[in-house]
């Protein structure tokens, strides 16, 4: 019944979205990894496990948002029983570490993917890092980083819009950054930001794309 | 149309002439031995499986009337445009517009041809529609490239929708004496298309030398253009019993719609190099998207449609 519903789910997506997966820097490998990717739409999530070959999506959860995916009983359902999602709670209020419960998950052998960002940014912009995905890194190293640009769900459903577009997505996978021990933290955010928007296209995307400052 | 003995002759030329092909390329298949050879003859057998489903399609829309025809033309359209917006940059303020024009424009255009209301068709999108976009963009306040983004709005419109609609537009036209369902101008019309397509592909192949513009297409040379299109005008006449012309005036018609078709394809692919990309998407095997296969039917039925209502319908 859950996985009849997550395939007609996946289905769907496909259907409007497109969701092409073109694995530019990697293979779809059965190996733990870390999936990063630039967030600006809630379609975003969705997009990035139709792109992932059904036999990865069992054990890579996105990482969502509570206060959006945990808000009803259904937007909960999709999430966590048809997306496999892990819901963090980004406010702040809570004392508990947000994320422990996606490190438990990296514990048993599993894989993420992440919106470093941690928020929804406006019109192709790739926003600051948050140094969730350096904490996580510097805990599992074993696990490959992988960036992720996502192409077109922000035009699909934009920030602030309820209205579906049913425009071809595309989610491009670069290849794995490597590791370096002598990074701080703002040196490797940099790095993994810089990783990302490299995988963009300037002919396609609608403003300029202006590299990281150093 | 399913008693029609012209329709069951040109049904069955079509489906013996796609059997013929896919005997020779299993042939060649298996006679092909070095690499480049065995990648163009794969690339041949794909394009031929995607023409048996091509024709299945346009078999039965042609089978089962208007309605069903205009449906799918309408699913072309909306998948052509989707395809085209979703290489083409737009913004935020776009979006009002652009949902509009996937679930309002498209219907609205096919449903006109459907009701026969040809004057509002005809001006539904070059007009009210090219107003009614830039205000809507203009009232999303957003005005960076607004010129840009709205010429791109307007100019994928008007090829994937307003352009491409003017094929089925052609079962409003009637003529006198002509007794046959001017669905068969459509038919006519999508054969001569891509016979020269698929011609000017072949010729370019086994005889191409001189390369027409290697800038824009390097597939693209005189020799598959002369070969294809002659093909196509010699095929065109052949087929004048389908249509109200004489074989010269059918000769004269398909020379317009592989020259449109040739224009169409030129100038698609002009905006493919701009957009960085290869095909327009990765929906039929071997061809790449849907647009790369109509893109050479958005030059022609336009042309196609308006000289035959000029000079032939009543």
């Amino acid at each position: 019944m859950k996985s009849a519903l997550r395939f007609g789910l996946l289905g769907v997506v496909r259907l409007l979205a497109g969701a092409h997966a073109d694995w530019q820097g990697c293979a779809p490998q059965r190996r733990q990894r870390i999936y990063y990717a630039n967030h600006t739409s809630h379609f975003d999530t969705l997009v990035i496990v139709a792109a992932l070959p059904a036999e990865l999506r069992s054990e890579t959860h996105p990482v969502a948002a509570l206060d959006y995916w945990g808000a009803s009983a259904l937007r909960r359902f999709i999430a966590v029983e048809c997306l496999n999602a892990v819901l963090i709670d980004r406010s702040g209020q809570s004392s508990a570490d947000p994320l422990q419960a996606p490190a438990a998950l990296l514990a048993r052998g599993h894989s993420l993917i992440l919106f470093p960002e941690g928020t929804r940014g406006t019109d192709g912009d790739v926003g600051r890092f948050r140094s969730g995905l350096y904490n996580l890194t510097q805990r599992f190293p074993q696990a490959e980083l992988v960036p992720v640009y996502l192409d077109n769900p922000r035009r699909v459903m934009p920030k602030g819009s309820f209205l579906i577009v049913p425009l071809i997505c595309t989610a491009r996978f670069g290849a794995p950054l490597t590791p370096d021990l002598s990074e701080d933290r703002e040196q490797f955010l940099l790095r993994a930001r810089s990783a990302l928007m490299a995988l963009a296209d300037p002919r396609r995307s609608p403003e300029p794309v202006v590299p990281a400052a150093t | 149309m399913i008693a029609n003995p012209v329709f069951v002759t040109v049904t069955a030329c079509v489906i013996g002439f796609l059997a013929l092909c896919t005997v020779i390329g299993l042939v060649l298949a298996r006679n092909v031995s070095t690499p480049a050879a065995r990648d163009t003859v794969a690339n041949l057998n794909a394009r031929i499986r995607s023409w048996w489903g091509i024709v299945f399609v346009f078999g039965a829309a042609l089978l089962f009337g208007r309605v069903v025809t205009l449906v799918l033309f309408a699913i072309l359209s909306f998948l052509a445009f989707r395809e085209f917006m979703s290489l083409t940059p737009t913004r935020a303020g776009d979006h009002r517009s652009l949902f509009l024009s996937f679930f309002v424009v498209v219907p609205v255009q096919y449903w006109l041809i459907g009701i026969d209301w040809y004057g509002l068709f005809s001006i539904f999108i070059p007009v009210y529609v090219f107003l009614l976009f830039p205000a809507l963009s203009a009232m999303a306040g957003d005005t960076r490239d607004f010129l840009a983004r709205n010429a791109k709005l307007q100019w994928g419109l008007m090829l994937t929708v307003f352009a491409i609609s003017h094929a089925p537009a052609l079962l409003l036209l009637e003529f006198s004496g002509y007794g046959l369902p001017s669905a068969l101008l459509l038919l006519y019309l999508m054969i001569v298309v891509q016979i020269s397509d698929v011609f000017q592909y072949v010729f370019g192949k086994l005889f191409g030398r001189t390369r027409l513009s290697p800038a824009i297409s390097p597939s693209k040379t005189v020799e598959g253009l002369v070969g294809g299109g002659l093909s196509a005008v010699l095929i065109g006449a052949a087929l004048s019993g389908i249509t109200p012309f004489s074989p010269l005036q059918a000769a004269a018609m398909s020379g317009v719609i592989v020259i449109g078709g040739f224009f169409g394809g030129f100038v698609l692919s002009a905006i493919k190099r701009d957009l960085g990309v290869k095909d327009w998407g990765r929906m039929i095997e071997g061809h790449g998207g849907i647009l790369d296969r109509m893109d050479s039917v958005s030059f022609a039925s336009p042309l196609f449609f308006h000289l035959t209502r000029y000079y032939f319908a009543t």
